[in-house]
């Protein structure tokens, strides 16, 4: 990369401890980031995407320190943030702000809009006091609200007026980089394509970059230049966002595109159905993470953990991948294991697999 | 549709009483459900959509109340029926599953429990012989050992398997009708996709029709055969699928389309729909998506009927009758 990037994580690790026993000692940890890296540039968008209990949010979180992450570097603009006292990371934090998924649980109800984006100028002490009014009025144009509003109370204003509201709030401090925790997952679809356009205006205009956190990958694929996929607390697969979607390499980026409903009647994807649920994040599989799940998987991937990086270097741009068969996969040189199209025989296995090991289970007891 | 109709909505009406003052959650509400078939139920939140489906199986609570209309259910108007006439289809001829599977199981029963409860008020079934049936029913919908889990708690169990549980009770009398309130809008897409196929296969098996309430338009085109597309109480536009995605109508149908963000093609840019729903007490007299429709003119102010179009579709708009003189040119976005 030829310029610094603005954000740039290494190895940042979640552990959150898991209080039991007696003595209220820790007993396991759930392990809900696992060691990813990743950087953003100025003026992009990053999107972070993945099921829930993926470690998404978590990552979001542990950037801006909103829970102290266990390890790993968390640099913005050159400077370690995970090293900054509590001072300085507060002031840090005018720089990089976050809106959240639920605007009705994220705004003080006895605030108005008026008070609540002065105190976040005030906690910052950005904007002299006497322009202060101006500038909120200034703000709220600048999201879609009325002048007239400003007096008025959260519970006044609809579910996506309270989302401009949380972003007035982001932007009030002049950050460079907003995280977007989910922020347009609560919102009906018309309301949403405002926000969504609204974010998109709002960096071109102000020059802002986004990490963008979400499950929706329509959502995604419309405001991301690059797309993170991760999988119980791993990065799967990175690339730009073109590549991931027209040439997705990891099996469970495949499966979770297959699996989206297309909004409409004549194409029918067809589907890759997963095995299971999603493991628990406390005692994580060896080797990959989803060869549980894996229609591919093999011993191999029961042992070795893979790499995250190119495989395919055909592909124009960045797109790294962490799995072993990527490339015989996408060549047809690597089968799937086992009928990975038919939803029904899948299920009927899981309940053989299940019953057999109730069986083992049951045998044991009995000796 | 000359197909037999298993569920014939005329003209539904429900509101609530609050402060003196009604909300009109369900304005005149108008469907049919075709035998064997899947209606879809499209909208916003605050459409009615699921006020009206509460309103099918006479589950509206005080302060609501079902002030007119028919529910014809195999030709019998439900909102007329005895309240225990009213229990026997319920859970028995018509089924509904909920959006969220851990508020919607009970917690201090085991799944077998819940499960064989249906069993004993509908069928009589006794202990033994209900929790034979409770575990064949888990293993129609592909829940793993269900001999271990028939004993178990709902809180041991994942989302998805909770709302496989859910469905297995909905499904536990073999209903007629069942009706899916936002079924998979809690899950991740895997899971989703799971209980989708899930429900239609089950579909098939035993012949049932669906009314399926959603407010994802991929959902719809995947499971659905008809589609009704609500706003602020009223059906604006009734199609069947096929012709509600290529050709929609109403303007409302149209902006929905327009300012969805697709993941299976790049889009430039999203058209969204300007504003919000109008408040309750603000409810424009003339046709409610008037003030955030970009081809309101003044004949708008006046309601517009849910009409016949030529191709055998209804829409709720003048834009489609002989009254209006201005264009007629309602255009999806070029793809």
């Amino acid at each position: 990369m030829p310029s610094k990037p603005l954000l740039n994580v290494e190895n940042l690790e979640q552990h959150f401890p898991i209080k039991g026993g007696f003595l209220g000692r820790t007993v396991n940890h759930v392990k809900a980031v696992d060691g990813i890296t990743f950087s953003i540039d100025k003026g992009e968008t990053v999107a972070v995407v993945g099921e829930s209990g993926c470690g998404k949010s978590t990552t979001g979180r542990a950037i801006l320190r909103l829970d102290e992450p266990t390890a790993g570097k968390v640099e913005f603009e050159g400077q370690d943030v995970l090293a900054m006292s509590k001072d300085e990371m507060r002031k840090m934090r005018k720089d990089m702000q976050i809106i959240f998924q639920d605007p009705y649980a994220s705004l003080n109800p006895r605030k108005t809009v008026r008070q609540t984006l002065w105190e976040a100028m005030d906690i910052q002490k950005v904007v002299p006091r006497k322009e202060r009014n101006n500038r909120i009025i200034e703000l709220m144009e600048t999201v879609g609200l009325q002048k007239h509003q400003i007096d008025r109370y959260p519970h006044e204003f609809s579910g996506g007026q309270r989302q401009r509201i949380g972003i007035a709030r982001a932007l009030s401090v002049n950050p460079k980089l907003i995280i977007c925790d989910e922020a347009v997952s609560a919102l009906d679809v018309s309301i949403q394509a405002q926000v969504l356009n609204l974010l998109k205006r709002l960096q071109r205009e102000l020059g802002l970059t986004y990490l963008f956190i979400s499950h929706d990958l329509g959502v995604v694929r419309h405001i991301a230049d690059r797309i993170i996929v991760m999988y119980l607390g791993k990065i799967v697969e990175v690339g730009d966002t073109e590549s991931i979607f027209e040439n997705p390499q990891h099996p469970y980026t495949k499966a979770l595109l297959s699996a989206i409903p297309v909004p409409d009647p004549r194409k029918k994807a067809q589907r890759i159905f997963l095995r299971g649920d999603v493991p628990s994040p406390i005692d994580p599989p060896t080797g990959c993470r989803f060869h549980t799940r894996c229609p591919f998987a093999t011993d191999y991937c029961r042992t070795e953990q893979p790499v995250l990086e190119q495989k395919d270097t055909e592909t124009e741009g960045f797109h790294n991948v962490a799995c072993h068969y990527a490339l015989d996969i996408q060549r047809g040189k690597h089968d799937p294991q086992y009928e990975m199209y038919n939803v029904r025989e899948i299920l009927d296995e899981e309940g053989e697999d299940a019953a057999t090991e109730d069986k083992a289970e049951y045998t044991k007891t009995e000796k | 549709m000359s197909e037999e109709m298993i569920l014939d909505i005329q003209d539904l009406r429900t509101s609530f009483f609050v402060d003196s003052n009604e909300v009109k959650a369900v304005d005149g509400v108008t469907f049919q459900v075709p035998k064997g078939k899947t209606l879809g139920i499209v909208g916003e939140s605050g459409s009615g959509k699921s006020i009206s489906a509460l309103s099918v199986l006479r589950l509206i609570e005080s302060p609501g109340e079902i002030i007119g209309g028919s529910i014809k259910y195999k030709g019998e108007d439900l909102t007329k029926v005895k309240n225990s006439r009213m229990r026997q289809i319920r859970g028995n001829e018509i089924s509904m599953i909920f959006q969220e599977p851990m508020t919607s199981l009970n917690p201090t029963f085991t799944i077998g429990q819940q499960l064989r409860e249906s069993y004993k008020i509908h069928e009589g079934l006794g202990k033994k012989a209900g929790t034979k049936r409770a575990i064949e029913m888990l293993e129609l919908v592909g829940i793993p050992s269900p001999e271990k889990r028939v004993n178990q708690y709902p809180f041991e169990l994942s989302g998805g398997m909770r709302q496989r549980v859910m469905i297995a009770m909905a499904l536990a009398c073999k209903p007629e009708l069942l009706i899916a309130d936002e079924p998979t809008t809690a899950l991740d897409v895997t899971i989703q996709a799971q209980i989708l196929e899930l429900i239609k296969e089950l579909q098939e098996e035993i012949g049932m029709s669906v009314v399926m309430i959603t407010h994802d338009l991929g959902v719809v085109a995947e499971t659905c055969d008809y589609v009704a597309v609500m706003y602020a109480g009223k059906v604006v536009e009734f199609a069947d699928v096929y012709t509600l995605f290529e050709n929609p109508k109403h303007p409302y149908t149209v902006g929905l389309l327009n300012s969805l963000p697709r993941h299976d093609k790049a889009q430039d840019e999203l058209i969204p729909i300007k504003g919000n729903v109008p408040a309750p007490n603000e409810m424009p007299s003339g046709c409610r998506f008037a003030p955030r429709c970009p081809f309101a003119s003044d004949i708008c102010n006046t309601l517009p009927e849910l009409e016949v179009q030529e191709d055998g579709n209804e829409v709720r708009c003048w834009i489609h009758t002989e009254q209006w003189d201005g264009d007629k040119e309602v255009q999806l976005n070029a793809k």
